[in-house]
């Protein structure tokens, strides 16, 4: 007993008396520097080529202010016909693309699962989705405006659009990591590719669907406010035009229609997908 | 009981008659309203120009092919304000978020009366707008250019970085928390021993994941004239100049593929 | 030197905790808390350090009346109390040294202890801590990568590092096998003496407790039920505060394991 004992006070009297740092994060020294030293020349760089105009911003602070007072006191008035008729555009856009998009995204998220699909379907829904989701929603609906004219048609395909990227990757996912267990209890008892997909699949990835397309919903509003701006209809080209003027208090208005829209939307969300699960 | 005795025979049905009628009542208002929300689109459309579509869409493809190659020498400043815009806008955002996250999580806060609405009042207002309304709003205020863009980006991934760091806060061990208490700890020593850790790695994904949308948002800030390579892919749509709009729409999509890459790598790396 | 007198908790569910429960604890003394779950045990040992705010009575630590202080005062004095939790709560993203070293926090600034420029004593006594429980060579590894065993022994470190008077030890053994709690509790036991602590040890394992400590209080419902050597704890004495069962196997047992033990 008496050998380890002695190995262990001179391993602790090594010990003592070394002052204790905790190891670093990144255990390689030069790595480390390097590493933060380049972020530290990146932030200086990337500072000193933003040309910020402080006097510029200091005449805005005004301007800032009215805006801030404006929210206390929003004028939902003045434009009300342009506010209605904005909103419900909207609103129809969310809801006609909504739906649009999550019907073809359900096809393409059976496709892009390597569980189900074979490897061609596999490939073009893969690609679909990437190309969905590469492509930013104002970016398609410029493309979508100069195609088929202004108006909320361009709106409506854009959404669809981008839908069919978020959800059918999401969902293919969900679908790629389900139990196979179940899944092949139903192939065995000899049912054909559609049966074997409703008995089989949906059950399982029922709930998350419709989790994510109430989320994708909500998405859906906060997109369509903005498409307005390169015309392709909503409440965007309102608000665009309310800015133009200055009319801060319109703009606070719409704002305000906006955030209360998206918060009945997650609190909506929130019930339904309780109820789900 | 979902059994119909049918001539003395019992069909089994995965529905009630009652249940099953409700169901088709929904499908029914569905589609109604989906018919309404269509009928409303298309008389908004001038269905002339979508006839025409598919002869301008190729059109525009013939004028943008092949892309002006050339142009891309004029694009290195434009893809470095972007890239600006979306990293110091994250990490803005970042400072600003985690203040705010510790007094939106239950656990934290110091008064669930007042202070936690205010806080999730900051969130979903914040969260709700989109960071070009934000852009538009900011370029009324201090004026367009890149420092708008960075704001902008700031202040729409406030309530997204807080939101999600908040909802971390809640889910730590609480165990944790007490035993620090318990050796007589500050609060601020609290906070640092016994909730940071906890939160580390939930905050560096979140980091890295809204950077990665951020290079997504500033690469189109420009078209409201917030900085970075919207503001050509804006003026180059103005003169029409289209194969100039197919290369920048190509520099955007290698962007945000490229940012997908380092995100997921990152992200790979730390947890 | 821990006094508490008529000490009362009431949860805001209405469930009396504790029925004013009166106990004096003398310097050096090791004490084993017992009863089934749901008697306040629990409570009892948090009602103590405050972690739980007592709805009456009073906690006497030496001189100072506990259940009275500010928070600031309240933080001096948690210092001289150590507390070890039933799982672990070790930080677990923190290395075994930084949690070690956590014991420390009341006594060091927060600038020092959040760039981990802990005193050079301070480190010192954590490595000998370590050394002590046979963990220092792995000081610099992650919490999370110690077994149960490892994990109760830096738990023991970082209440020793306070330089306590009094352990608040609440279920010790609880997420241990059966080796492994016999080895933590004779761990706590020892270092007690060594140090002169007392101790507070609240375990539901009636047998370990016989094993090693001097006096056992019994708790039923919130209200002392027996206090006395562990030899008194007949079967009668254990009907009474866990309700009827065949102790004698218990008991029997506990003699069969002291002699294998010793």
């Amino acid at each position: 007993m008496s050998a380890p004992d002695t190995a262990d006070t001179t391993e602790l009297s090594a010990l003592l008396g070394k002052p204790w740092r905790k190891p670093a994060f990144v255990q390689r020294t030069w790595l480390r520097w390097t590493l933060i030293l380049g972020f530290a020349a990146y932030l200086v760089a990337a500072y000193l080529t933003i040309e910020i105009n402080w006097s510029r911003v200091y005449e805005g602070l005004e301007r800032g202010k009215q805006f801030v007072l404006a929210f206390t006191n929003p004028d939902f008035v003045t434009r009300s016909g342009d506010i209605y008729a904005g909103m419900v555009e909207s609103i129809i856009m969310t809801v006609a693309a909504s739906v649009v998009g999550i019907a073809i995204s359900i096809p393409i998220a059976l496709g892009a699962a390597r569980n189900v699909a074979p490897l061609p379907v596999y490939l073009i829904c893969r690609s679909i989705i990437a190309v969905s989701r590469a492509l930013q929603e104002i970016i398609v609906a410029i493309l979508l405006v100069a195609i088929f004219g202004f108006g909320p048609l361009a709106g409506f395909l854009t959404l669809s659009f981008a839908t069919i990227g978020f959800l059918a990757k999401l969902l293919a996912e969900d679908i790629e990591s389900m139990d196979r267990v179940q899944a092949e209890a139903i192939r065995a008892s000899g049912a054909r590719w559609s049966q074997w997909i409703n008995y089989g699949v949906q059950p399982q990835v029922m709930p998350r669907l419709i989790g994510l397309s109430i989320y994708r919903i909500d998405i859906n509003f906060r997109e369509s406010a903005i498409l307005g701006l390169v015309g392709a209809g909503g409440i965007g080209a309102t608000l665009n035009t309310s800015f133009d003027r200055y009319e801060y208090d319109t703009a606070a208005a719409i704002l305000i229609l906006i955030i209360l829209v998206v918060m009945a939307l997650e609190y909506l969300s929130g019930i339904i997908r309780a109820r789900v699960q | 009981m979902p059994v119909q005795d049918r001539n003395g025979q019992k069909i089994w049905q995965r529905r009630s008659g009652r249940e099953s009628l409700m169901h088709w009542i929904m499908w029914l208002i569905g589609v109604a309203i989906f018919a309404y929300c269509w009928h409303q689109i298309s008389q908004a459309t001038t269905w002339f120009f979508v006839w025409d579509a598919p002869r301008i869409a190729n059109d525009i493809w013939t004028r943008a092919t092949p892309p002006k190659w050339e142009y891309i020498t004029q694009l290195g400043k434009p893809i470095w304000d972007t890239l600006n815009i979306a990293t110091l806008g994250t990490i803005i955002a970042l400072f600003l978020a985690v203040p705010v996250a510790f007094l939106a999580a239950r656990n934290t806060t110091p008064s669930a009366l007042f202070i936690r609405p205010i806080a999730l009042l900051i969130i979903v207002a914040t969260r709700s707008i989109n960071s070009l309304i934000w852009a538009l709003l900011l370029i009324a205020i201090i004026g367009p250019g890149v420092f708008a863009g960075v704001i902008a980006i700031a202040i729409r991934s406030i309530g997204f970085c807080a939101k999600l760091l908040y909802e971390a806060i809640e889910e730590i061990d609480e165990t944790q928390v007490e035993a620090i208490t318990a050796t007589g700890a500050s609060r601020w020593q609290v906070m640092a021993y016994g909730i940071v850790p906890q939160i580390m790695p939930a905050f560096a994904g979140i980091a890295v994941f809204r950077w990665d949308i951020n290079i997504r948002e500033s690469t189109v800030l420009g078209l409201v004239g917030a900085g970075g390579i919207g503001l050509q892919l804006s003026s180059s749509l103005n003169v029409l100049a289209w194969p100039q709009v197919s290369l920048i729409l190509l520099v955007i999509l290698a962007a945000v593929v490229i940012s997908e890459w380092v995100s997921a790598k990152v992200r790979g790396a730390i947890i | 030197m821990l006094r508490l007198e008529k000490l009362v908790k009431t949860y805001k569910t209405g469930d009396q905790a504790l029925k004013a429960v009166t106990l004096d604890i003398p310097e050096g003394q090791v004490l084993a808390l017992i009863g089934p779950s749901g008697a306040g045990k629990s409570t009892l040992i948090r009602c103590i350090n405050r972690l739980v705010q007592p709805t009456s009575g009073t906690v006497h630590l030496g001189d100072v009346e506990l259940t009275g202080l500010s928070s600031g005062a309240l933080r001096r004095e948690r210092r001289r109390m150590g507390m070890i939790f039933q799982e672990y709560a070790l930080v677990e993203r923190l290395t075994v040294m930084e949690n070690v070293l956590s014991g420390r926090l009341g006594y060091v600034p927060f600038w020092r202890s959040f760039l981990r420029r802990f005193p050079q004593t301070d480190v010192d006594e954590a490595y000998r801590l370590l050394d002590r429980v046979g963990l220092a060579h792995m000081a610099d590894k992650r919490a999370d990568e110690l077994s149960g065993g490892q994990r109760q022994r830096v738990g023991i470190c970082r209440a020793l590092i306070q330089d306590p008077a009094l352990l608040l030890v609440d279920e010790p053994t609880a997420s241990l096998d059966p080796k492994t709690s016999r080895q933590i509790m004779r761990l706590i036991c020892e270092l007690c003496k060594e140090r002169g602590l007392a101790a507070i040890i609240n375990i539901h394992d009636v047998a370990l407790a016989q094993m090693f400590v001097q006096r056992v209080i019994g708790l039923r419902s919130g209200a002392v039920e027996f206090d006395g050597p562990p030899e008194g704890l007949t079967p009668d004495v254990l009907t009474s505060i866990y309700g009827a069962e065949d102790w004698e196997a218990t008991i029997e047992k506990v003699d069969d394991e002291d002699e294998a033990a010793v």
